[in-house]
């Protein structure tokens, strides 16, 4: 099932990098591509290199099930430090995976409610792209307590140490856009903000995990779940209710109510630290992770009950979410094309947008195009009208390469799909499932791609 | 020892009794105050740009495309120099942990005495090698040390993966099956700590804890030479009869040594009266506990791999007046 979900991953990936290297609308070269889509790039890379771990490792686990291999049975000679050292080569590289996109957001959030570019464009996107690097060379980081050798393990602390160094820059250039411009607030920045007090917290108990004696103590406690719930809540979950607030309106064609965005931005902002600031200290107090329950008189109990009552208030903001969503969603204020006079290009067309994105294909005059185009807006023309055709360019500067066709609609990738699915699905109980879903699999496979005759074709 | 209410800070990294649980924490305090100081500055920044050009902007606010180049320079110069700083702060700690690392992790450890651990689902079993002899002894869940000497856990796990964490005398450390780790510790002063398993390892994971009594080198002597002997004889007949509905009960899985009962699936019961707590931490050693534990073990620990004993009245009150005696 986890190979399942790993090999969509990838397929979206690849599909991502595609679409970004050379479907970008014309002029919009490299240094000019929104942040939040070269974070999505890079992230896009990442996922192709760090989603086989997972998925080799995921059928080695299954195989030991099903059909008695023995890759982590020590009684047979198998290593169950393998499954870990797999594991975490995914693992770690994942949680970048799901951080960057999130800072993505925020660089878009940042620039549009501080009225101006973000700061330091080229130290941001540097920064993604060391991060992505980095994140391979970490993973031993979770596994300081298995044995490892002392040297090793050395090494990982340092690198673990600099991967602060990227993260670092971005928040510097957020606090240095905002300190430029004329900040306007509105819930989407609220949520950056937000994003900022609360992951300095977690980036800098990170760099104290990132040290093997301090992680001997506090590794598999509280304490680690206080960090990573600093990094991720803090890191992408409050950036995602920011972007998700930012996009509503393009993405449905209505505002959400700002009211209540801001009761769910301090509601969420509260009940998160008191749910996981006092895991710190519990950590440290000895509080493993994983239990269900703990002898009293250890002294954890109030400071658990103040993490209970934090997790109400998140589950409260939550709710209170939902229902804005719903709420805005029927009777919310209709939304312009561009309701925070933003400068990307995903705000020149209509809210929602059409299907085809836009109807006549806009040209990019630098980082910012609506707030550098003055009003007027020049189009790319000569795409024909009667089939899908598009226009691909090139892969640094955005110049017109060629049109491209792209296929009729066809059942084919849906059947495939279906078929890798049922495959999947039924692995999880028999190892037949493998050879006798893949026919389906091939069938569906040969009609997606049967080779169309030139009759077909649209005539070039 | 037994009464945890009040006894605050005896499973705590933050109250070391030990070598490395003191060089931690002191590495660790460094930490704080150098993270604290950067959270603060940060935060400083952040407020200093939110106060700077203040005022009630529309959204509609026209984009400043360009900024005047000095400001542009200043500003720069400070990112730079920002990071930087965050450069030289993380080489300053990475240094420091390289400091600890050498002192806490040596490579040729000093060795005075080597305790076998042992990680079973879910308590622990410590066997202790005796210096001169082929004999060892055996016991669970209660470790004793003595002050000042340099004690060395080998560590296997005979299941899953569990790990060692007793944090007052230092990080942790995993038992790890068809390996052998090994953790070097040193208690400074005599004191009782608890300890967890800290890697998740099945139902019972939150109930695997166990004590550490760090004593005085001739109280810990004294307590290895009564652990030595063999249980005694039974006494009086009540006391037989317990034997007896022991050998016919529990000797499948329990070991006493002294008599026929050798198996090793259990804990070693052979001093389970000179233990302050029964099952792995659990329950303090009270006859009522152990009444209530040898009946149903599944209602203290659900999931236990001991099952219910289904006694007679009469014989699980001799089987507990025979645990009574193996002191
Ligand atoms: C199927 C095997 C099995 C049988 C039979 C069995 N036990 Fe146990 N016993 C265990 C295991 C396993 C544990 C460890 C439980 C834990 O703490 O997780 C245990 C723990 C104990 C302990 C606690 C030891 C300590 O120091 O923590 C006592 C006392 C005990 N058993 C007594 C008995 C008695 C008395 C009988 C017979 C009436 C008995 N057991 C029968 C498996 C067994
Ligand atoms: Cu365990
Ligand atoms: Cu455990």
């Amino acid at each position: 099932m986890i190979t399942f979900t790993e090999v969509s991953s990838l397929a979206v990936a690849v599909q991502l990098i595609v679409t970004i290297f050379k479907l970008r609308a014309p002029g919009m070269s490299l240094n000019r591509l929104p942040v939040f889509a070269w974070s999505q790039l890079v992230t896009s890379f990442m996922v192709v290199f760090a989603m086989p771990g997972v998925m080799i490792v995921s059928s080695a686990l299954i195989s030991d099930r099903l059909v008695t291999t023995h890759f982590f049975d020590t009684n047979a000679g198998g290593d169950a430090l393998l499954f870990q050292h797999l594991f975490w080569f995914f693992g770690h590289p994942e949680v970048y995976i799901i951080f960057l996109p999130a800072t993505g957001m925020v660089s878009m959030i940042v620039a549009t409610f501080a009225r101006r570019p973000i700061f330091g464009y080229p130290a941001v996107v540097t920064s993604l792209v060391a991060t992505a690097f980095l994140a391979f060379g970490l993973w031993v980081h979770h596994m300081f307590v298995t044995g490892i050798a002392q040297l090793g393990a050395s090494f990982f602390t340092a690198a673990s140490m600099m991967v602060a160094i990227p993260s670092g820059v971005q928040i510097f250039c957020w606090i240095a856009t905002l300190w430029e411009g004329r900040i306007v607030y509105r819930t989407p920045l609220l949520f950056c903000l937000g994003f900022i007090v609360v992951f300095v917290i977690g980036g800098l108990s990170g760099v104290m995990v990132a040290s093997v004696p301090i992680d001997t103590q506090v590794h598999d406690t509280y304490f680690v779940v206080a960090h990573f719930h600093y990094v991720l809540i803090g890191g992408a979950v409050f950036p995602l209710f920011g972007g998700l607030y930012y996009w509503f309106p393009k993405i449905t064609g209505r505002m959400l109510s700002e009211r209540a965005g801001r009761w769910n931005f301090w509601l969420l902002f509260v009940g998160f630290n008191l749910t996981f600031f006092p895991m710190h200290w519990l950590g440290l107090a000895g509080m493993p992770r994983r239990v269900y329950t703990y002898p009293a008189g250890l002294g954890w109990g109030d400071a658990n009950l103040l993490a209970t009552i934090g997790a109400f208030l998140i589950g409260v903001s939550v709710l209170l979410f939902l229902v804005n969503v719903l709420m805005s969603l029927r009777q919310g204020e209709t939304a312009p094309d561009n309701p925070w006079h933003a400068g990307t290009l995903e705000w020149a067309t209509s809210s929602p947008p059409f299907v085809c994105n836009f109807p006549e294909i806009p040209i990019v005059p630098g980082p910012e195009p609506l707030w550098e185009e003055r009003g007027e807006r020049k189009l790319a023309y000569g795409l024909r009208g009667d089939v899908r055709e598009v226009l691909v360019t090139h892969l640094v500067d955005a110049t017109p390469d060629h049109r491209y066709t792209f296929p009729d609609p066809s059942i084919w990738p849906l059947l495939a799909a279906l078929a890798t699915t049922a495959l999947f699905i039924g692995s999880i109980f028999t190892p037949w499932a493998i050879p006798i879903g893949a026919v389906p699999v091939a069938v569906t496979l040969i009609g997606w791609f049967w080779p169309k005759t030139p009759a077909d074709e649209p005539e070039a | 020892m037994l009464a945890l209410a009040g006894c605050g800070g005896i499973q705590s990294a933050t109250n070391p009794g030990g070598r490395g649980a003191d060089a931690i924490y002191g590495l660790w305090s460094v930490f704080l105050v150098v993270c604290a100081v950067v959270w603060l500055l940060v935060m400083a920044a952040l407020v200093w740009a939110m106060l700077r050009r203040r005022a009630r902007h529309p959204m509609a606010l026209a984009p400043e495309l360009d900024s005047d180049p000095n400001t542009k320079r200043r500003l720069r110069r400070t990112v730079e120099l920002a990071t930087v700083a965050t450069l030289v702060i993380l080489l300053g700690l990475t240094g420091a942990t390289y400091g600890v690392v050498s002192k806490i992790f040596p490579v040729h450890p000093r060795t005075d005495l080597t305790i076998e651990l042992t990680g079973h689902r879910w308590w622990w079993e410590a066997r202790y090698e005796l210096p001169g002899t082929s004999a060892s002894v055996v016991t669970a869940n209660e470790i004793h040390l003595p002050v000042g000497a340099d004690v060395t856990f080998v560590l296997r796990s005979d299941d899953v993966i569990h790990s060692l964490w007793v944090p007052n005398l230092d990080g942790k450390t995993d038992l790890i099956p068809g390996q052998t780790n090994t953790l070097t510790v040193r208690a400074d002063r005599p004191a009782t700590y608890r300890g967890q398993c800290a890697e998740f390892c099945g139902l019972q994971h939150a109930y695997m804890g166990l004590f550490v009594v760090a004593e005085s080198p001739p109280k810990f002597d004294q307590w290895l030479e009564t652990q030595r002997r063999p249980a005694p004889p039974p006494d009086n007949p009540d006391v037989r009869h317990g034997l007896d509905v022991f050998m016919a009960n529990c000797a499948s899985c329990h070991r006493v040594r002294g008599t026929g009962a050798t198996a090793t699936v259990g804990p070693d019961l052979t001093h389970v009266a000179s233990r302050a707590t029964i099952a792995a931490g659990r329950l303090p050693n009270t006859p009522g506990n152990l009444g209530g534990w040898v009946a149903d073990a599944q209602q203290q620990k659900p999931g236990v791999l001991m099952p219910p004993m289904r006694l007679p009245p009469a014989d699980l009150q001799s089987v507990l007046h025979y645990l009574g005696t193996l002191r």
